[in-house]
């Protein structure tokens, strides 16, 4: 049998289904991978290796008893340490939460078993979410497989990064403003963000609830969309859960992939195509844009005037969100506790676990977000980023009036080497700007590779109006059909 | 402080107080407000949690339907209006007692606004006009241990008690109430135990003070007539009506004692002290406190349907007022009747009674007679004296139908508040009942004459007032279980005959 490692979620769950291969010899598989590779990758913040043998045990009894399993039954996936895992350490990224094992799982995780997923472990990502490429997590940085010295970008960089590395087929990343698809972009790999409330946050450890989207993460488009199947959906214990099925985004990756856009018709957001991204990134996203039109899609330009202020006002509504929502991080109920010594006050323990715990882009976050919530400020900053809001959600909606979906590079730049953009957290904040609109927005977007500049992978970044996931698919697969996938060089 | 405080007739005459009230009330829904978890009182401390009113990472709030409906069911018998859309918003604030740092509540877009509550103080109908009702969620219980205050500065550890972390809260806040004068303590006693008769009746919420069902802050200010309204005080830990009046009143003493020294008051929160009756500096607001409030991401905007609402506003019982104001046509009484029977806190009690078969006049003569004296004496309320409406009723029955004279009733009360079990049970079992043997009675009279012959020459002569004493006699032989009446007729009877 040729290398389980290299084959795609569809593919692996069709020789388990078969019976041409187990689930625990394809675990295993992974296991060895990550084994051999992570030192250098560190994709992985812990590694599940028992309870993913005895998952996948699971899968093979069930198979052997002759039940009816599910389209990835069987199939290894790898979770972004922002999920709660029952009894697996779930860290977020961050020191505060060291050891912490959570009493619960989360909807999306719960949903990958009952689908006979086979969870890996839990990957790497920026504290709490809060980056552009994993330089910010606790645990030490995540290397790209396409080039070791470079970012895998983040904040899901461990997600993107075992997918490309070959040791997981599948992962799940979550997307506050980009998160998904500029490591997706980055790392030569599909990266779906759905529609806010398309998925369920319930066990995500939240960084910023109005914008927080958990999604699938892929090889392929037809697998991101296999993954997006299973996790998506209502959820009763999620009040921003949208109570409606999911949109059929595994048939419109199967139509996109016939390589027919007859009909279609994509806008080219103006904004993002001119200075701010890279020559590299410019040049392979307009081939793209050729080889869509070949496939018959109608291509326009749309400007959308009020995008220029989409990421000033994301660095002020996710801040205030996050400083928030991170006040429970106290040392009083789980997770770090410092100072604890029998003298010091509450308050002191709490500052002092607080001041320990976090990591620099963390309280520089809940900082702003506690100066722009504080009273004869909330105005002026938080109210005012929310009628921004509302402005970007009046762009996509005149624009989606004439378009099916917007496009646009996912990220301004390929992966940067390790360390070049830490001591300007501006720059680094670039990284989100062509992704941060869709979060406002609430629709979903995805990166699909697209090219390559200095071999280095280029994602091309389609969004859609909310809960209209299928139509995005549907372009990505059709792309996807004509560019192919992209292969790092070896590790 | 040294200063002597001026007396209130005195202060009142001066300055005019205005009070605000703001309640919040513990609704008996059967789980948490944002949560599956029950809500009952009591239970092994951190039993009654789930990782959402722990607040774990990840956990997220889902509203608690039969919460809204409460919450609105009061905003309307307040005379509010419903908000067609609001939303929950995030109170933030470090404390251990809250799991999440920061309390799910509402802010500037509350579920019911701008009502009012009539209330009688003294035969006289004073408005209360209601600013705004809104629902939260509670926060768990700390205790404090080591220290001298029961405070947490001083102490060497600290206890958190999560259970009653996420119970669904409605917080009533009155508009300023002004012009009350003297009768400021009164009218801030009348509204609460209004609110608490209102929202009893809806069924929402048991509304018990002493469980903390019910929670009072009391807001109070002074000012000179015809001067803008002073700066007002926050007074906290107001835990029964008797208190909510001696707060108002020990307030305004406090406050026209430092404006009389020429001080000034400051806004502050202090803590009513149940054993001096007076307050006390709480927490220092020297850091005034930013709560950031802003609309809780994690909840979606509520937006009651207004046919639904309609429903539950055609469907709300009888106002209590009103419902009063119809026993006491039903039971005859006078406006000062009716209000000594409001006062006791026995209106209930004696309806109860009633439909359990008393009269009117009998209930309210056990209730308000024996059964408030011995709540008194215990500091007990009245519903809680130990006897029931059933009981009362059945004792009054054994009195109608000859078996228990006054004198034993009362004894047999006094065994079933005791715990001996049912009226008749008690008598039975204490021996109780009335002597009707005429024939042992008789005897017991006989021998009383005996013993008093002078006192029986002086009936026998036409002092029959004289009988008292020896009816006094007889009845100590048998341990008061004869009928007075009997015995008198019996002696007279005797005496006649022998003479």
């Amino acid at each position: 049998m040729s290398d389980l490692t290299r084959m795609t979620a569809t593919e692996i769950a069709g020789l388990v289904a078969g019976g041409e291969t187990s689930a625990v010899e394809v675990t295993r598989a992974h296991l060895d991978r990550i084994a051999a590779v992570d030192d250098r990758v560190h994709a992985f913040l812990h590694v599940d290796s028992a309870g993913a043998l005895a998952a996948a045990r699971q899968v093979d009894d069930r198979r052997a008893a002759g039940e009816q399993l599910g389209p990835l039954a069987g199939v290894p996936v790898a979770v972004k340490d922002v999920l709660a895992t029952k009894g697996v350490p779930t860290t977020v990224g961050s020191k505060i939460l060291q050891g912490w094992r959570p009493p619960y799982d989360a909807t999306i995780v719960q949903r990958l078993r009952a689908a006979g997923t086979v969870m890996l472990g839990k990957t790497n990502m920026d504290e709490f979410a809060m980056g552009s490429s994993t330089e910010y997590s606790a645990y030490g940085v995540t290397h790209n497989p396409w080039d070791l010295d470079r970012i895998p970008g983040g904040s899901g960089g461990g997600s993107a990064a075992a997918l490309a590395a070959y040791e997981a087929p599948l992962a799940i990343g979550s997307d506050t403003g980009g998160s998904i698809r500029q490591p997706g972009a980055v790392t030569g790999t599909v990266g779906a963000k759905p529609t806010y409330g398309g998925t369920s946050r319930y066990g995500l450890v939240a960084f910023s609830s109005s914008l927080d989207t958990p999604g699938p993460c892929a090889r392929t488009v037809l697998d991101a969309a296999l993954l997006h199947e299973v996790i998506g959906g209502h959820d009763p214990r999620d009040s921003t859960s949208i109570p409606q099925p999911v949109p059929d985004v595994v048939a419109a990756a199967k139509l996109g992939a016939t390589g027919d856009l007859t009909g279609v018709k994509l806008g080219i957001v103006s904004e993002f195509t001119g200075e701010g991204a890279e020559p590299g990134v410019l040049a392979a996203f307009r081939e793209s844009v050729d080889a869509l039109t070949k496939l018959g899609a109608e291509i326009v330009e749309v400007s959308c005037p009020n995008f220029k202020y989409a990421l000033p006002a994301y660095y002020l509504i996710a801040p205030s969100e996050c400083s928030s929502n991170l006040a429970r991080f106290d040392g009083v109920r789980f997770g770090l506790r410092v100072g604890d010594d029998g003298n010091r006050s509450l308050e002191e323990v709490m500052s002092l676990t607080r001041e320990a715990g976090f990591g620099p882009e963390v309280k520089r976050r809940i900082m702003i977000g506690t100066y722009a919530l504080s009273s004869g400020y909330y105005d002026a900053y938080y109210g005012q980023a929310q009628k921004v809001r509302t402005l970007i959600t009046r762009d996509f909606t005149a624009a989606f009036e004439q378009v099916d979906a917007l496009i646009s590079p996912t990220t301004p730049f390929v992966a940067f080497p390790i360390g070049a953009r830490t001591s300007d957290p501006y720059q680094m904040y670039l990284a989100d700007l062509f992704t941060i609109p869709t979060n406002l927005y609430g629709g979903p977007g995805i990166s699909v590779p697209c090219g390559l500049s200095d071999g280095l992978p280029v994602g091309l970044q389609i969004m859609a109006p909310t809960m209209a996931d299928d139509r995005m698919y549907r372009v990505a697969a059709a792309l996807e059909s004509v560019v192919g996938t992209f292969t790092p060089p070896a590790l | 402080m040294t200063t002597t405080l001026p007396a209130y007739d005195e202060v009142v005459a001066r300055y005019e107080p205005v009070i605000g009230l703001e309640t919040h009330v513990e609704l008996g829904t059967n789980t948490k407000m944002f949560c599956g978890c029950p809500t009952d009182f009591g239970g092994e401390p951190n039993t009654r949690v789930c990782p959402v009113c722990l607040g774990l990472p990840g956990s997220l709030p889902v509203a608690n339907k039969a919460a809204i409906e409460a919450t609105i069911r009061i905003g309307l018998a307040l005379n509010c209006s419903i908000a067609e859309w609001c939303r929950f918003a995030r109170k933030n604030y470090f404390y251990p007692d809250m799991p999440k740092n920061f309390q799910i509540s509402q802010y500037d877009e509350p579920l019911c606004v701008d009502g009012y509550l009539d209330v009688e103080v003294n035969g006289e109908l004073v408005r209360i006009g209601i600013e705004r009702v809104h629902l939260e969620e509670d926060t768990g219980k700390t205790l404090h241990v080591g220290g001298a205050t029961g405070r947490i500065h001083g102490a060497t550890e600290s206890l958190v008690d999560y259970n009653r972390a996420g119970i669904p809260l409605v917080e009533i806040v009155t508009k300023p109430v002004p012009g009350t004068g003297a009768l400021a303590p009164e009218v801030a006693k009348a509204y609460v135990a209004e609110l608490r008769d209102v929202i009893r009746s809806l069924g929402v919420s048991d509304v018990r003070m002493e469980e903390g069902s019910l929670r009072c802050d009391v807001n109070t200010s002074l000012n000179l007539p015809g001067e803008e309204w002073g700066t007002r005080t926050e007074t906290k830990n107001v835990n029964s009506l008797r208190s909510v009046e001696r707060a108002v009143r020990s307030e305004i003493l406090r406050q026209a004692s430092v404006l009389d020294a020429g001080g000034r008051i400051f806004q502050e929160t202090r803590h009513f002290q149940e054993d001096t009756g007076d307050t006390r500096p709480g927490r220092s607001k020297e850091t005034a406190t930013d709560y950031r409030y802003f609309p809780e991401p994690d909840l979606v905007p509520l937006a009651p349907d207004a046919v639904w609402v309609a429903e539950l506003k055609a469907a709300l019982p009888e106002l209590p007022r009103l419902h009063r104001r119809r026993l006491q046509e039903q039971w005859g009484l006078s406006e000062l009747d009716m209000q000594s029977v409001l006062n006791a806190g026995a209106v209930e009690l004696i309806e109860q009674t009633i439909a359990a078969g008393a009269t009117p006049a009998a209930a309210r003569k056990w209730w308000l007679g024996e059964l408030s004296r011995r709540a008194n004496e215990t500091g007990a309320e009245l519903s809680d004296v130990g006897a029931t409406p059933e009981q009362v009723a059945e004792l009054q029955g054994l009195v109608d139908a000859g078996k228990l004279n006054d004198k034993l009733a009362r004894t047999v009360l006094e065994g079933v508040v005791a715990g001996e079990g049912s009226p008749t049970e008690v008598m039975a079992n204490r021996n109780l009942e009335v002597v009707s043997d005429t024939g042992a009675l008789t005897a017991a009279v006989d021998e009383a004459i005996a013993a008093n012959p002078g006192i029986a020459d002086k009936i026998r002569s036409g002092k029959v007032a004289a009988a008292g004493a020896l009816v006094g006699a007889v009845m100590k032989t048998t341990r008061g279980q004869a009928d007075a009446k009997t015995v008198r007729e019996l002696i007279l009877e005797r005496l006649s005959a022998q003479g």
